[in-house]
């Protein structure tokens, strides 16, 4: 209820003051990259790790789910033996960035003419302006802790114009038990078309924590496809998050797919800077065991005639639990938006829990917002029409729930990663009642 | 559209000038000293010749308010309260307990009289001779006392205990101890626990095992003193298979300053009871300049104990500077079934952050929420709204609905619902709209053959009527009639 001063630190924050103090000296970047790490680590620590009563982590309590911190990744060239790939058969240039650090040894870069692709730590060293500027305003703990240990990651520059065909895959990869943190800067020129993949993955049974930041802009009619894929290793912690902000006309589509981890949240924040800017906004998430998921989503119309959809899709099976937290924001004058937003959650069993909070906040009245957020389990009625078909039942209850996360897969509109992703979740299905250990 | 600038132009008007009921009644009063302390939850105790067991539930209480801090999560704004600048206490200086009208103050009469609220039995009787026999009894609450409570005698005939509840704490102990703070803890939270050391009337019903009350039951509250704090604790009890169905009507005069009103209302619904609480607030909401204007903390709550028992909320709030209410319903008995319907109206510097929570406990439970809230000037209308469903809820149902129209581009109109479900069986749909008239609403009735008014009103009233249908017939035309307000002017 109250957000009362807190005396008593957790060890896990105990273990990042005393990581920080180590590490602030031989961290990347420029004298003026140094004194933000200062700045943006005494708000962690002001901040603290998110709790219960942290409003916007309501249900994902950090602190009490983050009992210890693995070490720092440290930045070394990790080997990586090799390199399992999420989405078998789907083309796409890979820039490979293991525990923080890019890797073009690793990396294909074929194919994608026109990109320029740098390692962040060059832009560290720059001080560039875009590191901070899309998150300069969100107060959350977990981006300010990345910003205070962030040793690397990748920036991408899509020129005005460009239309790149082959699709472009962010591939991050944990080697062992470490915590890492991780920037990505993403720019897309003017009238530029473009196709991003960002996948996250890391080995079983490791307890590692990933923690990326992604900045992105969209220039003025640019139009962008971006899907992320969560498949981290079955004992991760994963914690992700966007901030973009898409210009005039625009179109931007996102599909947020999460399936790994035990711990997970992935964070889109989303602005308008420009009218006539369009939104999609699809996610669709399969836990079991003891997974935890979370998706929180903030789409910010701060100007008229942006119009956003959002379609969210939850299975949860064991004794999971799916979370989604999203909101819609109209700021004053921004009239004629339309923002619609949907989800919908389906338990298949009965320890599983799914818990919603879907927001309006509204401040402009020539608008048409709304929200619609379902709980329940596979309809009794339609499992029986199946199974009087002569269908039995795993495979009744497969074809349902296929279909029930197709929606929000193929809202993406992009055929090729649809297929992909749609592929893993089959895979999922056919894998039930196999606990995720 | 000339009518959405018409009623624009309308709403912004309403302020001051059309609140009828900001009159002051010049009454001699008796004041506790100002400011709280065990000394004031002491002084009001004595004054209402409470059992010791009463006073130290309440001193219990202030010393855990001491301990705890003002919530902060809501999304309204006010400086905050100094608590120890307000008045606790404060009665009509007339004989203790009047026995009948004619010991009541004329003054009090004459203010009841222009507030509509019929005290007078026989009035009554004979106005609605022929048309209905329809009747209302009345407890009405005057700052902090109850000054009279009409048809108590017929009441009784039937079973049914409709009195003050510091009546009812000298005169049923037994029950008072039983049910008083079991559905809202003493410690619930920082507004319930400051009502449970200072409280110092309000209603008691109790309604006996298979009773249909047989009228109508109604408290009118009424803040008049200056500086004073209004802090009201009604308790209504339906033993099995009992019905009732109670109305609470509130105003306030015209004041700079603001004033506090922190109620606590519990209600205990048994096996196949069914309890209707309907609720019409219309507390002095400030003037146009946003200043003076009550802060309405309320905390109203049902508990649905018995297998198969209902609780329904009906709330219209229309003043008010400030609401903070969300009368819930825990769903404890299987197929119990819980309510909640309101609208809100929120004009000029209104804060409104209103809703329900339905906690479905038992199995088969069902809930609906219905939420129309209508924001005009520079108000804030939120919807906040729990459903949850735990573990051994299976079957659970709810169905929730909150739409929000604005009228003006400097209001404000947000949802935040929470929607937690720990059973697979649990089926819960959730769905919310925000916009404004819709031109192809209007232009359909224009094109029927409707003025732009009447298609506004029609609008309008088509947007509240799934609530309005709620309400108790008496209290749907008071309804209709505050809610026509933001519409007058386009009704022609």
């Amino acid at each position: 209820m109250n957000a009362e001063p807190r005396i008593l630190r957790t060890q896990a924050e105990e273990t990042l003051a005393l990581e920080f103090a180590a590490a602030r000296t031989q961290l990347p970047g420029s004298p003026a990259i140094a004194a933000a790490r200062e700045s943006a680590f005494a708000t962690f620590q002001k901040l603290g790790l998110p709790h219960r009563r942290t409003e916007a982590w309501r249900y994902t309590d950090l602190r009490a789910l983050l009992r210890t911190m693995p070490p720092l990744a440290v930045g070394a060239t990790a080997e990586v033996s090799s390199l399992a790939d999420p989405l078998p058969g789907l083309d796409r240039a890979r820039l490979v960035v293991v525990d923080g650090i890019f890797r073009p040894d690793l990396s294909d870069l074929n194919g994608i003419d026109g990109v320029t692709v740098r390692p962040l730590v060059d832009l560290l060293q720059a001080s560039d302006a875009r590191i901070g500027q899309q998150i300069a305003t969100l107060n959350d703990a977990v981006v300010s802790l990345n910003s205070a240990l962030m040793i690397g990651g990748v920036s991408i520059e899509v020129p005005a114009g460009a239309r790149i065909e082959r699709a472009i895959e962010i591939a991050h990869v944990t080697s062992s038990a470490v915590a890492s943190h991780v920037r990505n800067i993403v720019t897309v020129g003017a009238d530029a078309s473009v196709r991003l993949l960002e996948t996250h993955v890391g080995p079983a049974g490791s307890a590692y924590q990933a923690n990326i930041v992604t900045e992105a802009t969209v220039g003025d009619r640019a139009k962008v496809i971006w899907a992320k894929l969560q498949s981290e290793g079955n004992a991760a912690v994963h914690l992700g998050t966007l901030a973009v902000t898409i210009g005039t006309e625009t179109q931007f589509d996102h599909l947020t797919l999460m399936i790994g981890a035990t711990v997970s949240r992935a964070q889109t924040f989303v602005t308008y800077s420009g009218e006539n800017a369009r939104a999609g906004l699809f996610g669709a998430t399969m836990l079991r065991g003891k997974q935890h998921a979370d998706i929180a989503l903030s789409v910010d119309h701060a100007v008229p005639n942006g119009a956003s959809r959002e379609l969210f899709k939850a299975v949860m099976d064991g004794r999971s639990e799916g979370v989604f937290q999203g909101r819609i924001i109209v700021r004053p004058d921004a009239q004629k938006t339309d923002g619609r937003m949907m989800t919908q959650g389906l338990l298949l069993s009965e320890d599983a829990s799914f818990f919603v909070k879907p927001e309006l906040e509204i401040f402009a009245d020539d608008v048409q917002c709304a929200h619609g957020a379902t709980s329940g389990e596979i309809d009794d009625d339609i499992l029986f029409y199946l199974l009087s078909r002569g269908i039995p039942r795993p495979e009744a209850e497969t074809l349902l729930v296929t279909a029930f996360l197709a929606e929000a897969i193929e809202g993406l509109g992009d055929e090729a990663i649809g297929d992909a992703f749609e592929e893993i979740s089959r895979n999922w299905l056919a894998t039930r009642g196999q606990e995720a250990a | 559209m000339p009518a959405i600038q018409e009623t624009v132009d309308q709403v912004s008007q309403i302020d001051v000038d059309q609140y009828k009921y900001g009159f002051v009644t010049d009454i001699e009063s008796d004041r506790a000293p100002k400011g709280l302390s065990e000394d004031i939850v002491r002084f009001i105790s004595a004054k209402k010749n409470e059992p010791d067991w009463m006073l130290e539930w309440r001193l219990d209480a202030y010393r855990r308010w001491l301990t705890m801090t003002e919530p902060t999560w809501s999304r309204v704004h006010y400086p905050k309260i100094d608590f120890d600048d307000l008045y606790y206490y404060s009665a009509p200086k007339s004989s203790p307990g009047p026995k009948s009208l004619d010991e009541v103050d004329p003054e009090l009469l004459a203010m009841y009289e222009k507030l509509g609220i019929p005290l007078r039995e026989r009035e009554i009787l004979a106005g609605v001779e022929g048309a209905s026999d329809r009747r209302v009894a009345v407890d009405a609450v005057f700052d902090s006392v109850s000054v009279v409570t009409t048809f108590k005698e017929e009441l009784k005939k039937a079973g049914v205990i409709f009195c003050a509840i510091s009546e009812a704490i000298r005169e049923y102990p037994e029950i008072v101890k039983k049910y008083l703070g079991s559905v809202v803890p003493v410690t619930d939270n920082y507004y319930a626990t400051l009502n449970s050391a200072v409280f110092s009337d309000g209603s008691f019903v109790y309604i006996p095992e298979g009773v249909r009350c047989p009228m109508e039951l109604s408290t009118y509250f009424r803040i008049n003193e200056r500086n004073t704090g209004q802090f009201e604790r009604t308790l209504i009890i339906a033993e099995k298979g009992a019905h009732v169905s109670y109305l609470e009507g509130c105003t306030a005069p015209m004041r700079d300053e603001n004033q506090l009103h922190a109620a606590v209302v519990e209600l205990v619904a048994l096996e196949d009871a069914e309890i209707k609480y309907s609720t019409v607030q219309n507390w002095y909401p400030g003037d146009k300049d946003g200043k003076g204007g009550i802060y309405n903390f309320v905390t109203k709550r049902g508990d649905c104990r018995g297998d198969r028992s209902k609780i329904s909320w009906t709330q219209v709030e229309t003043g008010s500077a400030i609401t903070w209410k969300y009368p819930s319903c825990i769903l404890r008995g299987d197929d119990s079934q819980g309510e909640f319907y309101s609208i809100a109206v929120s004009n000029g510097y209104q804060q409104v952050d209103s809703g329900t929570k339905m906690i479905h406990l038992g199995k088969n439970t069902k809930s609906r929420i219905i939420s129309k809230g209508i924001a005009a000037g520079r108000s804030d209308n939120t919807y906040r709204g729990l459903v949850s469903a735990h573990r051994k809820a299976s079957g659970a149902r709810n169905f929730t609905n909150c739409d929000s129209l604005l009228i003006g581009d400097k209001c404000g109109a947000h949802t935040v619902p929470y929607i937690e479900s720990k059973n697979a069986s649990a089926v819960f749909e959730h769905e919310a709209t925000t916009s404004k008239i819709a031109d192809d609403q209007l232009f359909y009735c224009l094109q029927r053959g409707l003025s732009s008014e009447e298609a506004v009103a029609l609008i309008v009233n088509g947007f509240v009527k799934d609530v309005i249908q709620q309400l108790p017939m008496e209290f749907a035309v008071e309804a209709q009639k505050l809610i026509s307000i933001s519409l007058e002017g386009s009704v022609g």
